[in-house]
């Protein structure tokens, strides 16, 4: 199992990670290693057995609907970088 | 000035009780610990940070920097987070907080707890207080050096493959991963869902069990929690008669397990018998041959979805750019280590169309499979036990730049975790000088029953765990 340089790039950007090329050349052949041990989980045939998402067998975890207050907007903006009003701002989308 | 408590030897419970009984105030414990940390932790680096006032009416606690502190910096080792101060506490920092004890101060880690070693935290790696040459393990190793230096009476770390076992293996210590579901998440820096728990690490049993007994049950702000059966029973018995042990025959053939690991780990099955418990043989192929490679899918997968948050925009350090795309990914590159990157990757990668069924859905199936192993297990046996690491305490820079080699520590905590099991590391012995940890495997809510094996073993061998380098 390896993974090419372009497979590298396309899951950085679905993964929003700006790599640097050094960075790009080692995960390369680091994801390449990694997997091929974890392709092993291939080998067994488990067409019928069901997949496990959680280990607790819990169904519907109902809460009551009861309405409460929010954080105070002050410190909801506590630990923004960058704020206007009382918006995050971000650079511009395009 | 003489110190007012020996922190090295100090258990949890009898520094409740030197401060029930007005012996000692809880600033004064506070402070010794204090000051313990301003001797020993320029060397050992367990905290990121401490915290001078003591708020609370009982003893210090350490929380691992994963946790939500109100008002104080969490970083869960990482620059993404650096400056990052919560608004809220996490529920098992609020639990501790509303039983009194103080917050001494917040643990290295692992960054983002990913990691065997804790030299992936951002911050510098924590040592091992045996020596410190060699790391104490991870992802919890700062809480980890930090109980077992005397630098906290106990304290709390997190799990998700073995990062409150191992390294409490790896400095000598007891640490309980509780049963997936007893112990909010609410809070905690989340690394993989499935898998994350909060637990304690301390000197001995009945500490971890106090201080379990402090955070366990269900949190309406994590609907992923239950209530716990029945009340945390404190152990007592020094007896185990009628209690059956399973040892899997994998875990025993296992090459990676070092001689001296073996002879201490066999040795204290045979203390487990003649205490009365009747110790056998279980199987557990599939959990070994195939556990790793199913938690690596399942955890990068998960942690590739967790750490979609840090995006620059609401909390943490944020890097220029000409757009919002190119803003989020440069702070996302600038602020994540090789690590978290790495399982990004590789998460992102299982989870992305034309792969996901081959990775992270036939990872799913084969956790199923673990699962009824360890099931079926459990219709002989009441606990299942082996060595908690492969190995004892390995240098610093040993495994650092092979991430297969670094994963491989966590090789025999990984398939309980994958079960959704509790899991105790209590110590079992020495081997080149270094502690040995043995761990206990039970059911499903079974951690009275591992509390009571782990104090029997504890107390028959009687082992003196304070590094020989820092006695007195």
């Amino acid at each position: 199992m390896s993974i090419s340089r372009d497979q590298v790039l396309h899951v950085a950007r679905l993964a929003r990670l700006d790599l640097s090329d050094a960075e790009v050349e080692r995960l390369t052949g680091e994801l390449g290693a990694i997997l091929e041990a974890v392709s092993k989980v291939s080998e067994l045939d488990l067409a019928d057995v069901p997949p496990t998402s959680h280990p607790l067998a819990l169904v519907n975890a109902w809460a009551e609907d009861v309405p409460r207050d929010s954080l105070p907007l002050e410190d909801v903006f506590a630990n923004a970088p960058a704020r206007e009003g009382d918006l995050f701002r971000v650079p511009p989308t395009a | 000035m003489t110190a007012i408590v020996d922190t090295l030897r100090l258990t949890a419970e009898d520094a409740l009780g030197l401060v029930e009984r007005g012996e000692v105030s809880p600033a004064e414990l506070h402070g010794a610990y204090l000051d313990a940390i301003a001797e020993r932790d320029g060397e050992l680096h367990a905290y990121l940070r401490t915290v001078e006032r003591a708020e609370g009416t009982s003893i210090p606690v350490a929380l691992k920097d994963v946790i939500s502190t109100r008002g104080v910096e969490t970083t869960a080792g990482s620059k993404i987070l650096s400056g990052y101060v919560p608004v809220f506490d996490a529920t098992v920092a609020a639990r501790c907080r509303a039983a009194g004890l103080t917050l001494l101060g917040k643990t290295n880690t692992d960054e983002f707890a990913m990691g065997s070693s804790t030299e992936n935290s951002a911050f510098g790696a924590s040592r091992n207080p045996w020596d410190p040459t060699l790391v104490p393990g991870g992802s919890g190793g700062g809480t980890s050096a930090a109980v077992t230096a005397g630098l906290a009476p106990w304290g709390l770390g997190s799990d998700t493959g073995g990062s409150i076992k191992q390294p409490s293996a790896l400095c000598g210590n007891v640490g309980l991963r509780p049963t997936y579901g007893t112990v909010s998440r609410y809070g905690v820096v989340a690394f993989a869902s499935s898998l994350d728990q909060v637990g304690p690490v301390a000197k001995t049993v009945r500490d971890v069990a106090l201080l379990y007994r402090i955070i366990a049950g269900r949190d309406p702000e994590d609907s992923t929690t239950v209530e716990l059966p029945g009340p945390v029973a404190l152990p007592e018995d020094e007896r185990l008669d009628g209690l059956r042990i399973g040892v899997p025959r994998q875990a025993r053939a296992l090459e990676a397990v070092e001689p001296g690991v073996r002879a201490a780990f066999e040795s204290a099955l045979g203390s487990l018998e003649e205490l009365g418990a009747e110790v056998g043989e279980c199987d557990l192929p599939l959990s070994f041959d195939y556990g790793i490679a199913c938690y690596y899918l399942i955890a990068p997968a998960e942690a590739s979805s967790n750490l979609a948050r840090y995006d620059g925009v609401r909390y943490g350090p944020r890097s220029d750019g000409a757009t919002y795309r190119e803003m989020v990914e440069r702070t996302r590159d600038a602020g994540f280590g090789d690590e978290p990157k790495r399982r990004i990757m590789l998460g992102t990668y299982a989870l992305s169309a034309g792969y996901y069924d081959a990775y992270y859905g036939q990872a799913q199936r084969v956790r199923t499979l673990i699962m009824r192993e360890h099931a079926d297990a459990f219709a002989t046996f009441d606990v299942l036990a082996t060595p908690t690491s492969p190995t004892v305490a390995f240098a610093l820079g040993d495994k650092a730049a092979d991430p297969l080699a670094m994963y491989a520590c966590d090789l025999l905590t990984i398939p309980s975790c994958l079960a959704g099991l509790p899991g105790l590391s209590v110590p079992c012995g020495l081997s080149e000088g270094l502690p040995v940890g043995l761990q206990l495997i039970g059911p499903q809510f079974s951690e009275n029953t591992l509390f009571r094996a782990g104090h029997a073993l504890e107390r028959s061998l009687g082992l003196d765990l304070v590094p020989e380098r820092l006695r007195a």
